[in-house]
C-alpha cells in the first residue's frame, strides 16, 4: 500500500500538482451476531481504499477510489487535480512544512495479530456467553436485541511530496450485548460492552452480560421527574459526552469561523477550578492513539484545560496557520472527505472522590446514565438533551427516571463543575470519570 | 445495461455466482452490485475551500439461510473475488445444496420515478461552483449582521444491480442532489446560526429553475437573525404546535423506527404485538412512501430488488402495517413492502423508512395556533433519536416561538421535545390542511448505516408534550 501511495503522488507531482499527499486504507472485518443464543448474522470481508488531496499553488482539491485498476488511479489523480484548477486561491492552504512532519518513535501497542486468529466458533461462543449471562441473571431479563463479537484490523498509510511516508497497523475487538428487561408492562433495554486491541483484552463476556442486565433492570419502573432546578450528576458513559462536545468547542476548525462559544477565550478561565482536560494522542493503547496525524505530523500531548483554564485548541496545520498558532497533530481525514481536526486520547483528568461520594453530596439531584437527541448548540453553548437515569434522594439513587430532559449552557456547566470522580476508564478514544454539574433544569411533568 | 457493458456480466455470471452463495445448502441469496460516482463541494469564507470526487464500488453477497444471514463483500468486481465472497457468505449454512439451478430473469423495474436525462454528476463543475458562490452573496446581503456562511453542494449517481436466487434481476441508477447553507448573525457578543437546504432525486436544473440557492440562503440567514432575540425556552409539560414539513421528524422518530419489522418480529419494539390496536388519535393516519416522484427518500427498487411502494402504517389511529425487508417477511410470512435499504454493497440490508408522512386534516393552520392559549409553536428542527423499546425519543427544535393566547410572541431558544412513541400520537387533537413534505436534506442513522429518507406533516396540535428548556416557572 505504501508504494503505491507514493505512486500516486509521483503521478500527481507529474500531472502538475505542486503538492500532493496521498492516505491509504487497508482492513479486513468480522462480525458475529447472535440472539437468544441462535446465531443471527456472520459477515467477514476486507476492503481498500485511497484518499489523494493536490494542491496546485494555494488551490487544493481531493479525491478518493476503490477502483486500483490502472483506469482507477488515472482518474483519481486526474479527478484531484481537476478540481484543483476551479476551486479558489486559500492563503493558508498547504501541506505541512517539511520540519513539521514525522512520527513519534516507539510502540504504541495499537495493533495484536491475534485478533485475526480466534476461530470463528470461538468468537461466536463469547456473544453466546455474554448473552446467555444476561439473560441467567434474572427472571425479568426477558428478551435480547442480541450479542456481538467484532474484531477489525488494518492498515494506514500516508505519503507526500514533501518526503513523508509513514505506515501502522491498527487492531480492535469489542464485545456487546443488549438485552431486554419487563416488569408490569414496561420494557427496558440497557446494553454493556468492552473494547481491546485483541480477544485476550476484553473483560470476561459474563461480566459484560451480567452488568448489562443489571443497567436494564435497573431502569424498571422509572417515571417522569417533576421540573426544576437540581445538581445533575453525569455517569461516566454520560459525561463522556460532555466531553465530546467540549472537544467540537475547542476543534480549531469551529473556533477559527467563530462557530465556538469557547471562540477567543484562550487564556481564561472556562471551567470549575478543578477541571484538567487533556488529549493525548500518545497513550499506549489507547483507541485514539497513532504515531501521526492525517497529515504526517507526530501526534503528541496537549493540555486542552488547565485547572479550569483554557489552554490550547486542537488543530491541524490549516486552522493553525488561521489562528496564527502551532499544530497539535490532531489532523483528521476520512478518505472520502477533506481535512478536518479529530481527537487523539481526550480526557477529563480523574478527581479524589469516589463516585459513591459525589452522590452522597446531594440532597435531591439527577443521575443521569443515558442522553438522546443531538440538542447541543456550539455556537452559542445552548444545552437540551433527552435523559433517563435514577433520582437521587439523601445522598442516594432512590427511583429510575426516564422522558425527562436536561438543560443548560454549556459554557456555564463547564464551570459550575465541582466533583471529579476517581473512575476514568477508556470505552474508546474519549473518555470522563463522574461528573457534578451544580445545577441545571430538568425538564418533565 | 451498466454492469454487463462495463464489466462484461452475463446472466450466466449471476447464475454462477448466486449458485456457489447457495453451494452449502442455504434457502436465499442475493447479489448487490454497486458502483457510485460522488462530487460534493464546499465554500466558507467566501472561498471554494472543499473539493472532492471519488468511486467507490463492490459487489455484496448474502446469503440466507433459516434464521442466519452470511453476508461478505468485496471491492474488486472480478469473478474471482465475487466467486470468493460467495464461499464466505455460503459458511452460515451446513449441509447439501438445496437449490440446483438458478435461473435469473429479465428487467424488472416497476416504475421510473427519477428520468434525470443530465445527471448533475456529469454537469459542467463551474455551474455546481456557481451555486455556492451565489448562495454566499445572498446570505450575506440578506442582513449586515450575517458575518459567516458556510454552503455545500453534494452529487451523486449510483449504479445498482440486484440479482436474486428467486431470479429476479433489478438495476437502477440512482441520482442524488443535495445543497445547503449554513449562515452566523452575530449582534454584539450575540452570535446564533440559522440552516437551510433542499434537494432530492433530481438534476441541477432543479436548482436553477425550481429552487434557487438564493432561497435556501435567505433562509438561513432569516432564521440565525431571528434567533439573536429569542429568549431563553420554557420547560415543562407544554401544549406544542409543529409547523408543516421537516417537524415531520415526530413520525420518523415517535413511531417510524419502532415500525420496522426487524424490531417487531424480534418483540423489543415499543409497537411489539399493537397491530390492529389504537397507537394514534382518529386524526392521524401515517403514510410511508418510497414511490414518489424525486422525492430524496424514494427508489425505484429497494436494496434487494423488491419495487418501493406506499404502505400505510397508521390509518384513523389504528395500526395497520410494519415495514420489512426480505428476512422478516421470510420470518413472518407477510409481503415486501420495498423497504429493505442498506448504505452500500459493504452492509446487509434492514428494514428502513423511505418517506413518512401524516396525511392532511381539516383544520385551517391558523386556527390551530388560536386555540392554545399557553404553547410552543415549533417551525423548524434539528435531528431526532428514539428508544425503540422504551419508545422514548426526542426531536430538537431550531426555530421556536412562544405562544400566548393563541398569537406568536418570542422566539425562544433551541430546545429538545421529548415523548413516548405510543402515546405522543394519540395526544394530537387537531390537524390542518397544510401537509408538506420536507426540503430534500434528511438522512437516517441505525446500527451504522446511514440512509437518505424523507418526512412531511401538515401542522398539527399535540396537546402535551415535555419541553426541555431552561426556564422552569
Amino acid at each position: 500500500m505504501l508504494d503505491r501511495a507514493q505512486e500516486i503522488v509521483s503521478l500527481a507531482v507529474r500531472g502538475g500538482a505542486t503538492d500532493a499527499e496521498c492516505v491509504g486504507r487497508e482492513g479486513e472485518e468480522f462480525s458475529s451476531t447472535v440472539r437468544l443464543g441462535q446465531v443471527e448474522s456472520l459477515k467477514e470481508a476486507g476492503s481498500r481504499a485511497f484518499g489523494l488531496r493536490v494542491l496546485i499553488g494555494r488551490r487544493s482539491g481531493s479525491s478518493y477510489t476503490s477502483d486500483f485498476s490502472r483506469e482507477g488511479l488515472e482518474q483519481l489523480v486526474n479527478s484531484a487535480i481537476g478540481l484543483a484548477r476551479s476551486t479558489s486561491e486559500d492563503p493558508h492552504a498547504g501541506l505541512p512544512e517539511r520540519e513539521q512532519l514525522g512520527a513519534s518513535p516507539g510502540d504504541l501497542k495499537l495493533y495484536e495479530a491475534e485478533a485475526g486468529e480466534l476461530g470463528t466458533e470461538q468468537k461466536i461462543a463469547l456473544a453466546q456467553r455474554a448473552e446467555r449471562a444476561a439473560l441467567d441473571s434474572d427472571p425479568r431479563i426477558v428478551n435480547s436485541e442480541g450479542a456481538a463479537f467484532e474484531s477489525f484490523w488494518g492498515t494506514r498509510v500516508l505519503a507526500n511530496s514533501r518526503g513523508f511516508a509513514g505506515e501502522y497497523r491498527r487492531s480492535t475487538c469489542s464485545l456487546y450485548v443488549v438485552p431486554v428487561a419487563c416488569w408490569e408492562g414496561q420494557m427496558q433495554r440497557d446494553f454493556d460492552y468492552t473494547l481491546a486491541h485483541s480477544s485476550a483484552g476484553l473483560k470476561p463476556p459474563e461480566q459484560i452480560g451480567r452488568q448489562a442486565a443489571e443497567r436494564a433492570l435497573r431502569r424498571l419502573g422509572s417515571v417522569k421527574a417533576a421540573t426544576r432546578r437540581v445538581p445533575v450528576v453525569f455517569e461516566p458513559r454520560a459525561g463522556r459526552t460532555l466531553l465530546e462536545s467540549l472537544f467540537e468547542a475547542v476543534n480549531g476548525d469551529s473556533v477559527y469561523r467563530h462557530a465556538s462559544f469557547l471562540a477567543g477565550k484562550l487564556g481564561q478561565g472556562v471551567a470549575g477550578p478543578g477541571v484538567t482536560v487533556i488529549d493525548d494522542g500518545l497513550l499506549p493503547g489507547g483507541f485514539g492513539s497513532s504515531p501521526f496525524d492525517d497529515e504526517g505530523v507526530p501526534t503528541r500531548r496537549t493540555v486542552v484545560i488547565q485547572e479550569g483554564m483554557l489552554k490550547n485548541y486542537l488543530l491541524n496545520c490549516y486552522a493553525a496557520r488561521k489562528l496564527g498558532l502551532e499544530t497539535t497533530g490532531n489532523c483528521s481525514r476520512s478518505l472520502a472527505g477533506s481535512t478536518g481536526i479529530g481527537p487523539g486520547n481526550l480526557f477529563l483528568q480523574p478527581g479524589p472522590s469516589s463516585p459513591e461520594e459525589i452522590l452522597a453530596s446531594v440532597d435531591e439531584g439527577f443521575y443521569v446514565t443515558e442522553l438522546i437527541g443531538f440538542g447541543v448548540n456550539l455556537v452559542t453553548g445552548d444545552y437540551s438533551r433527552g435523559a433517563a437515569g435514577l433520582w437521587i434522594r439523601n445522598g442516594k439513587p432512590s427511583f429510575p427516571v426516564h422522558e425527562v430532559t436536561i438543560a443548560g449552557n454549556l459554557a456555564r456547566m463547564f464551570l459550575d463543575i465541582e466533583m471529579i470522580g476517581s473512575d476514568l476508564e477508556f470505552l474508546g478514544a474519549v473518555a470522563a470519570p463522574t461528573v457534578k454539574i451544580r445545577e441545571m433544569t430538568v425538564g418533565g411533568i | 445495461m451498466f454492469f454487463a457493458s462495463r464489466h462484461h456480466f452475463a446472466p450466466a455470471d449471476l447464475e454462477r455466482y448466486l449458485a456457489e452463495a447457495l453451494a452449502q445448502g442455504a434457502d436465499y441469496a442475493d447479489l448487490y452490485f454497486e458502483y457510485t460516482s460522488s462530487c460534493s463541494l464546499s465554500l466558507d469564507e467566501s472561498m471554494i475551500k472543499g473539493a472532492t470526487q471519488g468511486i467507490a464500488a463492490g459487489c455484496g453477497v448474502r446469503v440466507l439461510s433459516g434464521e442466519k444471514t452470511g453476508y461478505a463483500y468485496t471491492d474488486e468486481l472480478t469473478p474471482e473475488k465475487i466467486l470468493r465472497a460467495a464461499q464466505v457468505a455460503a459458511r452460515i449454512a451446513a449441509g447439501p445444496s438445496q437449490i440446483s439451478q438458478v435461473n435469473v430473469g429479465g428487467q424488472t423495474l416497476a416504475h421510473n420515478l427519477y428520468p434525470v436525462l443530465h445527471p448533475a454528476a456529469d454537469a459542467d463543475l463551474g455551474q455546481k461552483l456557481e451555486l455556492l458562490n451565489r448562495a454566499d452573496r445572498a446570505a450575506r446581503s440578506f442582513d449586515r449582521r450575517i458575518f459567516q456562511v458556510r454552503a455545500g453542494y453534494a452529487d451523486e449517481l449510483r449504479h445498482v444491480l440486484v440479482a436474486t436466487s428467486d431470479g429476479r434481476v433489478a438495476e437502477d441508477f440512482q441520482p442524488l442532489i443535495r445543497l445547503s447553507v449554513m449562515a452566523l448573525a452575530r449582534q454584539g457578543a450575540n452570535v446564533q446560526r440559522g440552516a437551510d437546504g433542499g434537494g432530492g432525486r433530481l438534476s441541477l436544473e432543479f436548482f436553477q429553475a425550481v429552487r434557487a440557492p438564493e432561497d435556501f440562503a435567505r433562509e438561513a440567514a432569516r432564521q440565525a437573525i431571528v434567533q439573536l432575540e429569542a429568549a431563553d425556552a420554557p420547560a415543562g409539560e407544554m401544549t406544542v404546535v409543529l409547523g408543516p414539513g421537516w417537524p415531520g421528524i415526530l413520525l420518523h422518530e415517535a413511531v417510524g423506527h419502532g415500525l420496522e419489522a426487524d424490531f417487531n418480529r424480534k418483540k423489543v419494539s415499543a409497537f411489539s404485538g399493537l397491530l390492529g390496536r389504537q397507537v394514534a388519535s382518529r386524526l392521524c393516519t401515517v403514510i410511508d412512501d418510497g414511490s414518489l416522484p424525486d422525492r430524496r427518500g424514494s427508489l425505484n427498487v429497494d436494496d434487494e430488488g423488491s419495487p418501493t411502494s406506499r404502505t400505510v402504517l397508521i390509518e384513523n389511529g389504528i395500526l395497520k402495517g410494519y415495514l420489512q425487508d426480505r428476512l422478516s417477511c421470510r420470518i413472518l410470512g407477510t409481503a415486501p413492502t420495498g423497504n429493505g435499504r442498506r448504505q452500500s454493497y459493504q452492509h446487509m440490508p434492514l428494514p428502513r423508512m423511505t418517506n413518512t408522512f401524516l396525511l392532511a386534516g381539516q383544520d385551517d393552520p391558523q386556527d390551530i395556533i388560536r386555540s392554545v392559549p399557553r404553547g410552543l409553536y415549533c417551525a423548524n428542527f434539528g435531528g431526532g433519536q428514539v428508544d425503540i423499546t422504551s419508545g422514548k425519543f426526542v426531536f430538537s427544535a431550531s426555530e421556536s416561538y412562544l405562544i400566548e393566547d393563541g398569537k406568536l410572541t418570542r422566539p425562544v431558544r433551541n430546545a429538545t421535545l421529548i415523548g413516548n412513541g405510543p402515546d405522543v400520537m394519540t395526544k394530537i387533537t387537531m390537524v390542518g390542511h397544510d401537509l408538506k413534505l420536507d426540503q430534500g436534506i434528511g438522512t437516517c442513522g441505525k446500527e451504522g448505516q446511514s440512509v437518505p429518507v424523507g418526512v412531511g406533516i401538515p401542522t398539527i396540535k399535540v396537546e402535551k408534550l415535555t419541553v426541555g428548556g431552561v426556564e422552569s416557572s
